[in-house]
């Protein structure tokens, strides 16, 4: 069995919770606040007015540049205002606010349960429709996918690798996902794999989950050209350049993108995505995602609609349980802890809600970096850790261009694996930002010297 | 939007954490090294419990009292046990029948100059059990050099009886060529199992392989510095068996097998050369480290004054640490052009 080559840590996965939960539905809210971002990239554009009424599936917001991603209604309602709101986590930005009314869809949209196995588009025709759609990686990222799928002059895709890994600890949407829609996933690949152009796929699914391996692969044995590769249990898997190293034995190098070496990656529920929107016209206006912790009543996976306020999912769930320290939007790795939950609503990043308990929440006591050297083993980047976060403090930028800062995927093996419980991400994080800037300046000034 | 309840923690991610700790890992080490202890214990009787519990409770002391009256620390470290594992590593590296007053000068000298004049764990450039040890070997030659023999566990502290080490008898034979002390080396399965004379902790070869290999198995350290160790040793050995600079009567196994299993080879390379704070952080560092300390260790016990250097080998790879930490890891990827 594979799995990526340098570095990487072995938390528990904690999936019992929720694992094996059919996907319910959550109930349409009263009132649906939509964020204009929802993806990396430039903010989506807001096309509908104060008054408008809109249905399900209905264009909200245009994408606002090239990399940027459409937003379609998850709703039917009135929209009563498109004002700034603080998310959770704190930060501002326009949403969109929706009366909901009814559950009226566009006409067009297919809502039956019905297959729909051929599809003899056009890849530019897919594209399209999955730009439409507003489709974004729902594996966390939320890169637009329409972008992935236009590769720059030059470069030629030659494999798709399907992420089925989910290495995040307790999540387990994607695997619920891919039991109940195994077979919307794999028209979905045939579709992206005729959008691209390749010949091969290949789907990437983590150990811990042998009933979805042996289902996919049940699946994908009468179709040729796409094979299902059971992966050692190993975070930070689901990295798009690990799970590249892991399934197709290529590195990214430093700075490229997965194109560089003939890969595009895709998440099984953005694949799934891509099968609504191509086979179904359905947009993206919903998503699954796990609801977990120790101590919640009814953990289970949720299929909500964007815009949706988290404490109907919460309640949904259980509520709140008592001794409830943090609350962290996506995993225990890389999800962001909120202070609040009220007004926060449901998103395409987010893939969970988990519920930590008090004991769990608090971080211990910084002690003296001890030079053992465990971050450095852990880092999946092979990048030293330790030592960029002591050259952040230093505010030694230079040196940590060169010690590859910028290659940092934020995944947070060095500090989960410190027994000194250093904070090391806390440094590296604002080194990056600091780096990054550099860098942008640089590229400014250089292109302003060319003109 | 008001915050109604602002009640939850935040902190950035990652919010779980592998559990491993300061503490765990120096226990693990302290763990690891107990079998070499109880045969010490069983070799060497009374010296090796009163040595070890001089040197362990002064090492702790001398922390607490620097850390609390000098540099009037508010939070105290004693705890995480880095400072016992420093005194039972100095015992380890001393007679078993060395004056209680020079293992005491001993301690304060490793935790006192070796460790807290640096700044404490985690900021001295030498393994302090290795400061406190060569300070003893340099000031008290005739003690630290007259090494008892075992005698079982009656052995009382100071009348123990003494005698030279294996490594004493092979200098001489490599260096002169004179093979009529031949007979005088233990038999290589004693050598192994720890009935010769040695320091305190470094005689049994097999029970500082077995902590060390429950070292590597819990992942407290990497396989990289003992395996280039030894088998730096390993080679340069052989090597000179080739060479023909053995007499008749040592063939060059036997040769090879007495630099591995004599003198503090094992005890140096599964729990000196490993210290954390004192070796390189990446793979190619701590191989390029390990073959340096094999290295410099042959060619003291082949041509230098004294007949065992692991103490001075690991010190001089320790001062090149900072440069070896230039050794970058294994990147993901290549470079961009």
């Amino acid at each position: 069995m594979r799995t990526f080559r340098i570095g990487g840590v072995h938390p528990h996965d904690n999936k019992q919770f929720s694992a094996h939960q059919p996907i319910t539905e959550c109930p349409l809210p009263k009132q649906a606040i939509i964020p204009l971002v929802q993806h990396i990239g430039a903010p989506a554009q807001a096309v509908v007015k104060v008054g408008d009424k809109v249905k399900v599936g209905e264009l909200l917001a245009k994408a606002g540049g090239f990399v940027s991603a459409n937003i379609c209604s998850p709703v039917s309602g009135t929209v009563t205002k498109i004002d700034a709101a603080t998310d959770a986590w704190g930060a501002p930005m326009q949403c969109i606010f929706i009366d909901v009314q009814g559950d009226e869809w566009l006409p067009e949209i297919d809502r039956t349960p019905d297959l729909i196995r051929s599809c003899t588009l056009e890849p530019k025709a897919i594209i399209d429709k999955i730009a439409a759609a507003g489709i974004v990686g729902l594996g966390g990222a939320c890169f637009p996918t329409h972008v992935k799928l236009l590769p720059p002059p030059g470069k030629k895709a030659e494999v798709l690798i399907v992420n089925g890994v989910e290495c995040e600890p307790y999540l387990t949407c994607d695997h619920q996902l891919m039991l109940e829609h195994g077979e919307e996933i794999i028209i979905g690949i045939e579709i992206l794999k005729r959008a691209l152009g390749v010949e091969r796929a290949i789907i990437g699914i983590e150990n811990n989950k042998k009933d979805a391996i042996e289902h996919m692969n049940k699946l994908a044995q009468s179709k040729l050209g796409i094979e299902v590769q059971p992966l050692k249990l190993k975070y930070p898997q689901g990295g798009e350049k690990q799970l590249i190293d892991a399934c197709i034995r290529r590195q990214v190098p430093s700075g490229a993108l997965p194109i560089e070496v003939g890969a595009v990656v895709d998440n099984v529920a953005t694949i799934y995505a891509v099968y609504e929107a191509v086979q179904k016209n359905k947009p993206l206006i919903s998503r699954v995602m796990t609801v977990t912790g120790k101590n919640l009543a009814k953990p289970g996976n949720y299929s909500v609609r964007f815009g949706t306020p988290i404490e109907e999912v919460i309640a949904l769930a259980g509520g709140v349980p008592v001794d409830t320290g943090k609350i962290i939007g996506g995993g225990p790795m890389m999800g962001r802890a909120m202070d609040h939950t009220e007004g926060m609503p449901a998103n395409k990043r987010l893939s969970g809600l988990l519920f930590l308990p008090e004991a769990e929440s608090i971080r211990p006591e910084e002690e003296n970096c001890i030079r053992c050297g465990k971050c450095v083993q852990a880092c999946p980047m092979g990048l030293e850790p330790y030592l960029l976060q002591r050259m952040n403090e230093l505010e030694m930028y230079e040196e940590l261009e060169k010690h590859d800062i910028m290659d940092c995927i934020d995944c947070g093996c060095c500090v989960f694996a410190c027994p000194a419980h250093r904070r090391l991400l806390d440094g590296i994080r604002p080194g990056k930002a600091k780096v990054g800037a550099i860098l942008r300046e640089r590229a400014a000034a250089k292109a302003a010297e060319k003109k | 939007m008001v915050n109604k309840m602002k009640n939850f923690i935040v902190a950035p991610a990652p919010h779980a954490h592998s559990g491993d700790s300061v503490r765990r890992n120096m226990l693990l080490v302290i763990l690891a090294l107990l079998p070499a202890y109880v045969v010490s214990v069983i070799e060497f009787g009374w010296g090796a419990l009163i040595t070890a519990a001089i040197s362990v409770c002064a090492c702790v002391l001398t922390e607490w009292l620097i850390s609390r009256y000098l540099l009037k620390e508010q939070k105290q470290t004693i705890g995480d046990l880095s400072a016992v594992l420093t005194g039972l590593l100095l015992a380890f590296n001393l007679p078993s029948n060395l004056d209680w007053w020079i293992v005491l000068v001993g301690a304060i000298v490793a935790i006192g100059v070796g460790k807290m004049t640096f700044g404490g764990l985690g900021q001295n450039p030498f393994n302090p059990a290795l400061v406190g040890r060569v300070f003893l070997l340099i000031s008290f030659p005739a003690q630290m050099t007259t090494w008892p023999t075992p005698q079982g566990f009656g052995t009382s502290y100071l009348d123990a009886e003494t005698g030279a080490t294996p490594l004493y008898f092979l200098k001489h034979i490599v260096k002169t060529g004179d093979s009529s002390v031949i007979d005088q080396l233990v038999p290589l399965k004693d050598a192994f199992l720890g009935a010769m004379g040695g320091s305190l902790g470094e005689v049994c070869a097999l029970a500082l392989i077995i902590g060390g290999l429950f070292l590597i198995c819990c992942r407290v350290i990497t396989w990289h510095i003992p395996v280039s160790i030894i088998a730096t040793v390993a080679l340069f050995a052989a090597v000179t068996g080739w060479c023909g600079a053995l007499p008749e009567g040592l063939t060059t196994c036997h040769y090879v097998g007495y630099e591995l299993l004599s003198g503090g080879l094992m005890l140096g390379a599964f729990f000196m050369a490993t210290d954390y704070v004192t070796s390189p952080m990446s793979a190619w560092g701590k191989i390029i480290f390990g073959i340096g300390i094999g290295f410099i260790m042959m060619v003291i016990r082949t041509w230098g004054a004294y007949p065992e250097g692991m103490s001075f080998a690991i010190l001089i790879m320790n001062a090149c640490v900072p440069l070896l930490n230039k050794i970058r890891p294994q990147r993901f990827g290549e470079k961009k052009k």
